[in-house]
């Protein structure tokens, strides 16, 4: 990291140059293996790709953000201007998640306020005839009480950080973490106890299952997001005045909870048929 | 790192050949690469047209084996055209080159995403051009729509590894565009205000933004088609109740954005090229900043117009042809643009030029069959015929594709730091410009005599104009040919280029710096008046 050592930077400029680096690259070809992993798995049935595309893409990544952090903790190269860069950087990666969700919801309600577009059906009806669904105030609205709990506790976290407080920012940090980790739990729960199978299952289950599935795995990201910076909080990464991970983790997490808020009006709310009896 | 923490102002250290190209964060050396990269892979892709148009040459089966090898290889051809030649050419290699230099920043805002953005492109690309030699190939067209795409009629992991290579495509698009906004937004030079920045750059801001926002949406489709193919999800099969028309829906949402991603930087260009040229300052600066931007909205709200024959409903139909037709306000403020810009300028008819200018030609021709398929009554007819293949390749194999040229022409003295030679560019401008037309120009007869998309063979009645549309594209392969010579001739023995070659018409910040550029553009950040 040699580019803006002690002194200050050779450049006359406020922007981050980075070295060359290696990881972009291993990424690239680690990501290339896992999905030709998925490829062999769902064909061959064969796992070792899949195992060594995820292996070495976790570890590409692990290499990159630890490069990333060790230049966040040199001085001078995460200057004011590099970190508003960051932020428009993640605003806009949110904007194209954002728009990854659209893609299953626009999935959802094209049957759902359309249940003409089911082929085959009998009734003109959604959720689909024989389908039962969740009690939207049972374990939806308690997982909906745990996001939004979690939102409270990360901001909690946010503003101990900006009063110097340090224990209370770990404390809010690790109760964030646990209720990320309470939800996907409730969530595997409830999928272990669904009315309906994912394979085979038909329409409604499909547009259930991978609504909320890509949800429950931003929730999972986004509960390692908090880890990292759990850590990080504690070896004293951060201050009251630098801290962008953390920034960027909490959005990241809102935006998770934005996401589960819009799901559980539309999914298990609006759109609930006949109720499930466990 | 040595380069780096040498404190010389203008030193030109390079790092050695491994980090440099293979650990670039270099927005000029990963532009390199980009450009590379398009120029291979546009053999390939050009080197499928070839075979596709010996086979239609005449009548009856000549070198591909059935309809379904047909099918594949035609669909490779669009995918590798679209996501692997036009794209990585206009958006990462000249986007990369010359928005940071345009805006008088020293490099993109995250050069290690600008690199991943690139190598992901290789293993995308390896994957669809491995799928076409796996079990029957990807043969479902380049809209890979359900149910020819589902794993009752393509069952081997060929369309896997297709819609795989999509995915990953798709990533590398979405990091590059999160990249280019960050950049223009947050590293323009002081004084670069927004509303004084080269159309070039706009062009890119606008591209950036629709890939941002649509290609999410087809990574959401195919991993439904995915999940469809391989784990028992049922979005587009009517046995489970879901519905095909969804798939189409999604796929059109991204796909519709998706054309201007690929023609929107062509305007940029253009629009340099026309005012160097004409040594006048574009006509209408904020009217075709702005007609940009008017056509990326209006491009998000037109989709349907693709799914005129898919069973939606004739209100839905009304809707969206008048939306569709609505594109035609901003595109005519640039092609008027363009030409006023011209009028009365002391126009030089170099081979940019000459491109640029073709590229008006040819757009605008594209643009009006355009207007022509935009109407959901002829659409009924014309659907999936032969009209509809000149359309898109007036506008993109032509438009797009002499937007490239037009950017090589122009730039490749700024980029190589050698001239080209004018009489060779010239050859090659007229080679290609004949080849084209007489390849594509014949296809708006045959669409209107009825022949479909995507058949290996047809009726001996429409021999003729199949013939000059396979002499044509002999004539535009040679020419593509001639274009690698040309490009041999000006690396090998081309004149060394001064910093502003093209002299007083030429005004953007890249004609400021030496050509080619020191490895870092800017160590001082340039002050814009």
């Amino acid at each position: 990291m040699a580019s803006t050592s002690e002194g200050g930077s050779p450049y006359k400029h406020p922007y981050h140059l980075v070295d060359p680096s290696p990881w972009p690259l291993l990424s690239a070809f680690a990501a290339g293996a896992l999905v030709t992993g998925i490829i062999v798995q769902a064909h061959f049935g064969a796992w070792w790709l899949l195992i060594l595309g995820v292996a070495a893409t976790l570890i590409c990544m692990a290499g990159w953000w630890w490069d990333v952090v060790k230049e966040s903790q040199t001085p001078g190269v995460h200057s004011p201007v590099a970190k508003l860069g960051m932020r428009y950087g993640m605003v806009l990666f949110i904007a194209s998640e954002v728009m990854f969700f659209v893609a299953f919801f626009w999935a959802w309600f094209h049957f759902a306020l359309y249940p003409e577009h089911v082929s085959g059906a009998e009734a003109v009806i959604w959720p689909p005839d024989g389908i039962l669904t969740f009690d939207p105030w049972h374990l939806p609205f308690l997982n909906t009480m745990i996001l939004l709990l979690s939102g409270c506790t990360v901001t909690w976290a946010h503003h101990a950080l900006l009063e110097n407080d340090r224990r209370g920012l770990i404390t809010g940090l690790a109760l964030t973490v646990l209720l990320g980790m309470l939800f996907t739990s409730l969530q595997v729960w409830e999928y272990a106890k669904a009315p309906f199978p994912f394979v085979d299952g038909g329409i409604y289950p499909s547009v259930f299952y991978l609504a909320t599935g890509f949800h429950g795995f931003h929730v999972i990201v986004g509960t390692l997001f908090l880890l990292v910076c759990l850590i990080r909080a504690i070896a004293g990464h951060f201050t009251p005045e630098k801290h962008f991970g953390f920034e960027a983790a909490a959005w990241y997490w809102h935006f998770v909870d934005v996401v589960w808020l819009f799901l559980f009006v539309s999914i298990y709310w609006w759109g609930a048929g006949e109720i499930a009896h466990f | 790192m040595a380069y780096a923490a040498d404190a010389h102002a203008h030193d030109d250290h390079k790092p050695s050949f491994v980090k440099r190209w293979l650990f670039s964060t270099n927005h000029k050396d990963i532009g390199t690469l980009y450009i590379i990269f398009a120029l291979f892979a546009a053999i390939i892709g050009i080197g499928i047209s070839f075979l596709m148009r010996l086979e239609l040459q005449t009548p009856g089966m000549q070198i591909f084996a059935d309809g379904q090898m047909w099918n594949a290889w035609v669909s490779a051809h669009g995918l590798i055209m679209v996501f692997f030649v036009i794209m990585p050419a206009l958006i990462g290699g000249f986007g990369n080159w010359f928005v940071p230099i345009m805006i008088g920043a020293p490099d993109m805002a995250f050069p290690r995403l600008n690199n991943i953005s690139f190598w992901l492109l290789v293993p995308a690309f390896l994957l669809l051009g491995g799928s076409l030699f796996v079990g029957e190939g990807p043969g479902a067209g380049w809209t890979i729509y359900p149910p020819l795409s589902d794993n009752m009629y393509h069952p081997s992991p060929a369309m896997d590894m297709a819609l795989f290579a999509l995915h990953l495509a798709g990533a590398s698009s979405i990091l590059g565009a999160a990249n280019f906004i960050t950049t223009i937004f947050n590293m323009r030079a002081p004084g670069m205000t927004l509303h004084k920045m080269p159309l070039f750059v706009w062009s890119m801001l606008v591209t950036a933004f629709l890939l941002l926002l649509a290609v999410p949406v087809l990574g959401g489709a195919i991993t439904m088609l995915i999940t469809d193919r391989n784990f028992g999800t049922a979005f587009f099969d009517p046995a489970g109740g879901g519905d095909p028309v969804l798939f189409q829906h999604l796929f059109w949402f991204f796909g519709h954005p998706e054309v201007y991603i690929m023609i929107l930087p062509a305007f940029g260009i253009v629009s340099h090229v026309i005012s160097t040229f004409s040594k006048k300052p574009v006509f209408g600066y904020l009217g075709m900043a702005y007609a940009m931007v008017a056509i990326g909205v209006v491009g998000f709200v037109v989709w349907a117009h693709h799914m005129y024959t898919s069973g939606i409903d004739v209100d839905t139909r009304a809707y969206f042809m008048a939306a569709t037709m609505v594109i035609a306000v901003p595109t005519g403020i640039k092609i008027f643009s363009w030409i006023a810009t011209m009028w009365g300028g002391s126009i030089k008819l170099d081979t940019p030029m000459l491109f640029a200018v073709g590229f008006i030609f040819l757009f605008t021709m594209g643009g009006v069959t355009g207007v022509v398929l935009a109407n959901a009554g002829i659409t009924q007819i014309l659907h999936n015929t032969y009209y509809v293949v000149a359309h898109f390749h007036y506008v993109l194999s032509l438009g797009a594709v002499f937007g490239i040229y037009c950017g090589i022409y122009y730039w490749i003295g700024k980029m190589s730091g050698r001239q080209y030679p004018e009489r060779l560019g010239k050859i090659h401008f007229w080679l290609t410009f004949v080849g084209v037309n007489l390849t594509f120009f014949p296809m708006h007869f045959l669409g209107n005599q009825g022949m479909p998309r995507r058949y290996p063979d047809y009726p001996d009645a429409m021999t003729g104009w199949n013939l000059i549309a396979s002499v044509g594209s002999y004539i535009a392969i040679a020419s593509f040919l001639f274009f690698f010579y040309v490009m041999w001739v000006t690396l090998r023995r081309g004149e060394q280029a001064a910093p502003n070659y093209w002299g007083e018409g030429a005004t953007t910040l890249e004609w400021q710096v030496s050509s080619p550029p020191p490895f870092h553009t800017f160590d001082e950040l340039p002050r814009i008046r």
